[in-house]
């Protein structure tokens, strides 16, 4: 009996699991940005004193969920699932730092999608009552995606203005039963989960084009599930579509009829200053969408500016062998609602 | 063997044809650079890259397309020398300076240097 | 066999496919391709490159070369002077400005093979730099040996 499942793709929790605390940990070009002063370790450059840019990464990841836990004051033997994905082949980041961590661990892959997956998902342990806290981290990380899905980071590839950067960054979450926290915190309320779109891109440069589809689709799909309309939310916010994505988007939504016009931006607009930053149409990336809801967005809630928000993470799942094999790009679109308030206030 | 004038012209040409290539098809800079270094080849099998050597100089001799031309004139030399098996056994011999100097310098390069990403 | 139905699919989805493709492509307005640029840089830099390697090319006719010969040490100082500008994260920034004007000379061939080297150094000499070093440069290798060889054969048997 799917009592908790509203219309065809979206999840309604009945104790809406809190987002007690969140951490995040980024590289230099973040950290130079218009959110520089929202996220909690910077990192002096794409090493951090590691050998390889995959022992950095993990590393970030690491730093955040522990520093995720000192945060919230709970110890690592408390924690009772992991949830982790990178961009990486076999998600190495989430593997070593699990290793390291020694917390029970689940691996996801969602692409640039799977903060909000995991945000999702660590929601539904809880509210299922198979958890009491849950940590969802991610990361990315400029170095290892250039020399995994494009080229060594020292080759002179010239990229097209459209292209994206990848954000180098880390964010981890804590989920937890909404019974020991009545106080007014952040609560994930909904979790609407994508299904894959293609519409034919075939240009690893132009995931803001791929993924817009996979966006609007989740988004239409919450909006019908939910009974709600954009302007029930402060703030719609998307993944890492950058400038061109985040166009499109806010043309498809019109012509299902929605208006996206007043309060929807998108992770990757946001994380990076286009005009003084060499980042070509944004950021993009695991680590977009964590870092900037987990860092300026979750700070705003908390400082009473948004109330009620709706973050949709999109990721491309391609990979250099199907691109190389003359695949097009599909792409998914996860979103999670989360509200600020009481419990039993909803 | 030509002048600045003529290599900065031809030289600065061929590049041009190539951004062109790579701005206006979904081809990418290999597939760009291995479409170059055939058709230098096959202008140098047609007896033409020679002259172009000789009016732009280096206009000609460093772009890739020169690759292809001295692989061709390598293979050539030795099926005048040593008949049809020269096709095969002399194409490096004109070309050698290129890769050794590249397995060479790239080598002691990644040894001493680290990518800054 | 496609059923007719999954075939009507699959035209819809075509056409649906077309119809987005056409939207993605206008909302890229702002962030087109600068082509004319594009195409006058890398005639700029192109041209450049050209020059100074014909200066080397002077240098060392003037060291003694008999001008035919004077090619290969020129070729071989421009992918010292790219390996190491490459080593020290210039090339990629030179790359991103004049696109094929550092990629179509030997420079570029030489970034090619450099920057794979020290991207994959982490792996080890042998697997990493030893196995990976022409990952990005080997199709110039492959098809410029497959074309003379080809170009030979034509030619032996026209002889």
């Amino acid at each position: 009996m799917a009592n908790k499942k509203l219309g065809a793709q979206t999840l309604q929790f009945n104790r809406p699991p809190v987002l007690l605390e969140a951490a995040t940990v980024v590289g230099p070009l973040e950290g130079q940005g218009p959110l520089g002063d929202t996220f909690d370790v910077i990192y002096p450059d794409q090493l951090n004193g590691q050998k390889s840019w995959e022992a950095c990464e993990r590393g970030m990841m690491k730093d955040a969920v522990k520093l995720l836990l000192d945060k919230a004051k709970l110890s690592v033997d408390r924690v009772d699932f992991m949830l982790a994905g990178d961009l990486l082949n076999q998600l190495i980041s989430g593997n070593f730092a699990a290793r390291d961590l020694a917390i029970p661990f689940l691996g996801i892959y969602g692409a640039c999608s799977t903060m909000v997956e995991g945000l999702g998902l660590a929601a539904m342990l809880v509210d299922g009552d198979y958890a009491d806290y849950v940590v969802a981290a991610t990361s990315s990380h400029y170095g290892t995606s250039e020399r995994q899905y494009r080229f060594p980071t020292e080759y002179g590839a010239q990229r097209p203005p459209y292209s994206q950067t990848t954000v180098t960054g880390s964010g981890a979450g804590l989920v937890t039963d909404s019974t020991y926290h009545p106080g007014r915190y952040p609560r994930v309320t909904h979790f609407t989960v994508g299904k894959v779109m293609d519409r034919g891109i075939k240009d690893p440069y132009d995931m803001g084009s791929a993924m817009a589809p996979a966006a609007a689709d989740t988004l239409q799909r919450h909006f019908v599930d939910t009974d709600r309309t954009p302007a029930d939310y402060d703030l719609i916010l998307t993944g890492d579509l950058a400038s061109v994505g985040k166009k499109i988007v806010i043309e498809l939504m019109a012509l299902a009829g929605y208006d996206m016009g007043q309060n929807y931006d998108d992770c990757g607009c946001r994380i990076y200053n286009p005009d003084k930053q060499p980042v070509f149409a944004g950021g993009s990336g695991c680590g977009c969408s964590a870092v900037v809801t987990y860092g300026s967005i979750l700070h705003q809630m908390r400082e009473g500016k948004l109330k009620r928000i709706l973050v949709a993470g999109t990721g491309a799942l391609l990979s250099p062998t199907t691109y190389q094999q003359g695949e097009s790009i599909p792409c998914i679109a996860h979103a999670v609602a989360i509200e600020m308030s009481e419990k039993g206030a909803l | 063997m030509g002048n600045y004038l003529t290599a900065f012209l031809v030289g600065g040409a061929i590049c041009a044809i190539a951004q062109l290539i790579y701005d206006l098809t979904p081809l990418t800079m290999a597939h760009v650079l291995t479409l170059f270094v055939i058709v230098g080849g096959i202008i140098s099998g047609l007896g033409l890259y020679k002259p172009l050597v000789d009016f732009a100089g280096a206009g000609a001799t460093v772009p890739i397309t020169s690759f292809g031309h001295q692989l061709v004139q390598g293979a050539l030399k030795e099926l005048e020398m040593s008949g049809p098996i020269g096709v095969l056994t002399g194409i490096f011999d004109l070309t050698s300076a290129g890769i050794t100097s590249a397995i060479i310098f790239g080598f002691f390069v990644a040894v001493i240097f680290n990518p800054k990403g | 066999m496609p059923s007719s139905k999954e075939k009507n699919r699959t035209k819809r989805e075509q056409a649906l496919n077309q119809e987005y493709q056409a939207i993605a492509k206008r909302q890229q307005k702002d962030h087109k391709i600068p082509v004319l640029r594009n195409l006058l840089v890398a005639f700029i830099v192109g041209g450049l490159i050209c020059v100074v390697g014909q200066a080397i090319s002077n240098l060392f006719i003037g060291l003694g070369f008999k001008p035919e010969e004077a090619g290969n040490p020129t070729v071989a100082t421009l992918i010292l002077v790219a390996a190491v500008l490459t080593g020290l994260g210039v090339y990629d920034v030179l790359g991103q400005f004049a696109g094929a004007g550092s990629a179509v000379p030997v420079t570029g061939f030489a970034n090619a093979v450099v920057s794979a080297a020290l991207e994959f150094k982490r792996e080890g000499l042998i697997l990493g730099v030893g196995a990976k070093m022409f990952a990005l440069a080997g199709p110039v290798i492959v098809y410029g040996t497959v074309t003379a060889f080809v170009v030979g054969l034509v030619k032996a048997l026209l002889l």
